[in-house]
């Protein structure tokens, strides 16, 4: 529209005078902008930039790699292998389904691990890595790796797991390890960051668990960039973690892998000790199990098998397991006898069979009795009537008092876990637990390691060190390879002329005709081997049983028959040895201890399979087909590694 | 030379208009692209792509769209006001009802290969149409009641409907462009006034009325604004981006953490780090001086403007130009007070330097009416 002059330069002033208001205005905020500008970015940029370092630096552990344990000989008993694994990550992947189709044509995945795979992959964010499989042999992994063209977001990659290459031989000795549980978290006070490591493994039963803190080492960080989806960008700096320290422990692989194949097929432990430094040198409890399956995570299936089994495998009865003595007890009642002055050991004693004590009628084994039996021979053909007779003369203290002085009792300080003390039962003990006093009738059974005397294969093995080398050895498990001296046990101070009836006694058991181990016996030339054996009721035969025709151990049933035990040492000249064998249940300690305990302690002092040569020559063949047998089960496959399952 | 010269007689033609362009516009609008330019060089990493090439060719096209605008006599686009607003209008109807769904919002119409935003057509055309509407007013009606409503209706109808999309920071921008050149025009200062204190009380009264009875707004919506006025409230929720945004932009310091050393950006903590948030990253890697220095950039362009506006004698080309420098500010001060955590996260761009080509044609187009108000200046004979 036409406008006058006026109008316009009225117009002209009213824009010019508004569009300065306006002007001045927009420089106002403006101002405003700038001071917040320089308020934030000189006032309080220290802050700002240590809430971005924060933002972008991520501290991540890095797990230290677990010591070795070896053996005495520095074979590995428990390493780290290389665990050859494949990952994949969703966002490079792609199209997963049609990848994971291709990579199970690659390697062996069943179908519920496609789907684990999938499913994994799904839940969490497109960058994290996913396993798709673990444990693979070389060949899998260089297979995945030469298609790696078509399979997109697959990496092979390489870990470190925990693997016992003599699998079930030292399982219950070396243990496991398994990923670490909130109740080991609760067990500790403070516990180390790297436990907090997801998958991380720990220690779970045995020297594993035992030496955790040797074996553990400690954890390396490392701080890297992430970004705000906590997807790492690069790596600014590493401090390097220490490593676990190794742990060397007495036993001999080779003689541990015999001594627990002649266990086979029983429920029975053995233990093998030099009778100068107590060094363990095998510790075997059968039947075993394959400790590799507990680090890989055990199927419940497997587990259970394993814990209902009637032969108990999971429990290392060399040091769990207690047992009546039995007979092999009889060393600790002669001597008792003898230090209390009570017998000279000369003094022969009458056995009719049978003994009546207050009332009750105890009897021998040999119902027939033994007619006039000496402490030597009352050792060797295993006489109770004698035992009975001597502990009634100097009594359960003095009995107990030996008792502890041998190693029976005694709670040994090993590395493995659930070492049993046993029991050496006393008068106290007795009116505390059970409520009643002690009676002469407790005393007689004692005296021939019944009643209420309980004892572990380790301690029979202690006891019998002790006899041999008349100092209180005590048993060890981990040594320093660096050990200059070997230990030096105090001296037991038993007079040698008791000692010389008792180690008489223990020869003549193996190597008399009339001892109860004589089809135990070694022939061959600095290799004689003393011993006693025991049997240790655990139900008496029912006169149900009895009138139903059962008067042998082996119509019984397996779980209700008698343990049988051995103790020996040898050389008998210059003792080096002294194994202890228990078999559960196995009827008799000269028929089901006895021989084991003769083929372990063979095998021990040869370094290996037992030559025939050291068998009475009418044993030979059968010996030789035993030892066959065994070979058979022996042959392991090549490869040590573990292949996956 | 005629550029720098307000006074001019004559009324330039053909070719001759390029010697009567505003030069300084120019060299500053290009100045501040530059900026835009290197930080989605910086963002992508040290690539041109995605952003960067794109971007310098979209600015191209937008100097050539301005020289083209500037070159077209002012009355006809004074002409065609009316008409250009009422296609908006249309074409925001359109979107309620064809509109394309991105971000959780209609905001575009697909027409054929071409995506259009008429959200951001309507800015220009709103001004447009407010400058022609007060051309065309006689002075003595600028302050009665009914031609202030018709007004405000005019700015009104398209902010309304683009915040139904719902987009709110540019229905704001809407609003306040158009308050802009009304308020140039010469309205009474008392509706302002009148305005600004209804808007106060309102304020007052949603926060007053928190927790009784006739509590105005809905219990999530106060723990935004609370999350708003305190980002440290909520650091993983509502506030994290602005969280975020402002230890980017404190971490900065006087000089930056140099270029493409920003950690904030690079590493993603930042949200829409090419585009709404591009300032933080500028500020993360220049530090205060990059900052300041494009503050300064945008002020120098609004005095640029201002100075043509003031040196015209024709109405609508002076309250265009008024009502551009308006909407020019806002862009910018929004978006500098959203990422300073002083103005709630409302998407706005940074102008010019942010990514995105709507906005930058739709701010050229404007920038092009102001070179034609400011080529078109000349003292006609009456």
């Amino acid at each position: 529209m036409k406008r006058t002059d006026r109008d316009k330069e009225l117009s002209k002033r009213t824009i010019s005078r508004r569009g300065l208001v306006l002007g001045g205005l927009q420089l106002g905020v403006a101002g405003a902008l700038l001071w917040r500008l320089r308020d934030m970015q000189l006032n309080q940029s220290e802050q700002f930039r240590l809430l971005a370092e924060e933002n972008r630096i991520n501290l991540r552990l890095l797990p230290p790699t677990r010591g070795l344990i070896l053996d005495r000989n520095g074979v590995l008993l428990a390493g780290n292998e290389q665990n050859y694994r494949v990952v994949i990550k969703r966002d490079d992947a792609g199209d997963i389904d049609l990848v994971l189709a291709r990579l199970a044509r690659l390697i062996d995945l069943s179908a519920e691990e496609v789907e684990r795979a999938r499913r994994d992959m799904l839940r969490n964010r497109p960058f994290v890595p996913v396993t798709v499989a673990e444990r693979l042999s070389w060949e899998e992994i260089s297979r995945v790796a030469a298609n790696a063209p078509a399979l997109p977001g697959v990496t092979p990659e390489m870990g470190l797991s925990r693997y016992y290459p003599l699998r079930a031989d030292t399982a219950h000795v070396v243990g496991y390890v398994g990923p670490v549980s909130e109740r080991d978290l609760e067990a500790l006070e403070t516990p180390d960051p790297v436990l907090l490591i997801p998958r991380f493994q720990i220690g779970k039963s045995g020297v594993e668990r035992m030496e955790e803190d040797r074996l553990r080492g400690r954890a390396g960080s490392q701080r890297v960039e992430v970004n705000v989806v906590g997807r790492v960008m690069r790596e600014l700096d590493r401090v390097e973690g220490v490593p676990g320290g190794n742990v060397h422990l007495t036993l001999d692989a080779t003689l541990q892998n015999y001594t627990l194949e002649r266990l086979h097929g029983q429920s029975a432990a053995a233990v093998v000790m030099d009778v100068q430094t107590g060094d363990i040198l095998a510790l075997a409890s059968g039947p075993s199990f394959d400790p590799n399956l507990f680090v890989r995570g055990i199927s419940t299936t497997d587990f259970n098998a394993l814990l209902h089994s009637d032969y108990r495998p999971l429990v290392n009865k060399t040091v769990q397991g207690m047992y009546p003595p039995g007979s092999t007890f009889k060393m600790v009642t002669a001597l008792a006898a003898l230090e209390a002055g009570v017998t000279d050991g000369q003094e022969r004693v009458f056995c009719p069979g049978h003994m009546d004590v207050s009332g009750n009628r105890f009897h021998c084994w040999k119902r027939g009795g033994h007619g006039r039996v000496g402490m030597v021979s009352a050792l060797s053909e295993s006489c109770d009537v004698y035992f009975y007779e001597m502990a009634q003369r100097c009594g359960i203290d003095k009995i107990n008092e030996m008792s502890t002085r041998l190693g029976l009792g005694l709670r040994y300080d090993l590395p493995i876990t659930s070492v049993a003390g046993g029991l050496n039962p006393t008068r106290e003990w007795k009116r505390n637990n059970r409520g009643s006093e002690w009676r002469v009738g407790d005393t007689v059974n004692a005296s021939i390691g019944q009643g209420f005397v309980l004892t572990t294969p380790l301690q029979l093995a202690v006891m019998t060190a002790r006899l041999a080398s008349n100092s209180a050895v005590l048993p060890r498990l981990v040594r320093d390879p660096l050990e200059r001296a070997q230990p030096q046990a105090a001296s037991l101070d038993l007079r040698p002329e008791w000692l010389r009836l008792i180690w008489r006694g223990m020869y003549e058991t193996v190597n008399d005709q009339r001892g109860t181990a004589y089809s135990s016996r070694v022939v061959a030339d600095g290799q004689t081997m003393a011993g006693k054996t025991g049997t240790s009721q655990v139900f008496s035969i029912t006169r149900a049983e009895r009138d139903a025709g059962i008067r042998r151990q082996e119509d019984l049933p397996w779980n209700r028959r008698n343990h049988g035990l051995f103790v020996s040492y040898a050389p008998y000249d210059a003792p080096r040895l002294a194994v202890s064998v228990v078999v559960e249940h196995g009827g008799g300690g000269s028929s089901a201890a006895a021989p084991l305990g003769r083929d372990i302690m063979l095998a021990a002092l040869n370094g290996g399979r037992p030559p025939l040569a050291a068998y009475p020559a009418p044993q030979r063949n059968r010996i030789q087909y035993e030892q066959d047998e065994m070979q058979e089960r022996l042959r392991r496959p090549e490869d040590m590694r573990l292949s996956r399952a | 030379m005629s550029y720098l010269e307000y006074n001019t007689k004559r009324m330039p033609s053909g070719l001759a208009k390029v010697l009567y362009l505003n030069w300084p516009l120019v060299a500053l609008l290009i100045a501040v692209a530059c900026y835009g330019f290197v930080m989605l060089f910086s963002v992508a990493g040290g690539n041109l792509t995605p952003w960067a090439e794109l971007q310098i060719k979209r600015f191209g096209l937008g100097l050539v769209v301005m020289f083209v605008v500037g070159f077209v006599p002012l009355w006809f686009w004074r002409s065609i006001a009316g008409v250009a607003y009422a296609v908006s209008i249309l074409l925001l109807l359109g979107v309620e009802f064809f509109g394309t769904i991105g971000m959780g919002a209609k905001r575009w119409l697909e027409v054929g290969p071409f995506r259009l935003q008429p959200s951001e057509l309507a800015k220009i055309t709103t001004i447009m149409a407010l400058a022609a509407y007060y051309d065309w007013l006689d002075l003595k009606k600028v302050s009665h009641p009914v031609w202030v409503l018709a007004a405000a209706a005019i700015a009104l109808v398209p902010a309304v409907l683009v915040l139904r999309q719902p987009d709110l920071g540019t229905s704001l921008l809407l609003a306040l462009g158009g308050g802009a050149v009304i308020f140039a025009a010469g309205v009474h200062w008392a509706y302002f006034a009148a305005l600004i204190t209804a808007g106060v009380g309102l304020v007052g009264a949603v926060f007053t009325s928190r927790g009784t009875e006739w509590q105005l707004l809905k219990d999530y919506q106060y723990r935004r604004i609370d999350a708003f006025l305190d980002p440290t409230l909520d650091p993983l929720g509502a506030g994290y981006h602005i969280n975020q945004s402002m230890i980017a932009l404190g971490s900065g310091g006087w000089s930056g953490r140099g270029f493409m050393e920003g950690t904030q950006a690079r590493l993603n903590f930042l949200p829409e780090k090419h585009t709404d948030f591009i300032f933080t990253t500028l500020a993360e890697e220049f530090g205060f001086i990059g900052a300041a220095s494009l503050l300064l950039l945008y002020m120098l362009i609004m005095a640029v403007c201002l100075l043509t506006a003031l040196n015209t004698t024709n109405r609508f080309g002076a309250l265009l130009v008024m009502g551009v420098i308006g909407t020019f500010f806002l862009y910018f001060a929004v978006n500098m007070a959203m990422v300073m955590g002083l103005a709630p996260v409302v998407g706005v761009p940074l102008p010019l330097v942010s990514f995105g080509g709507s906005a930058m044609i739709v701010l050229m187009v404007g920038f092009g009416l102001v070179q034609s108000a400011h080529v078109h200046r000349a003292r006609l004979p009456s």
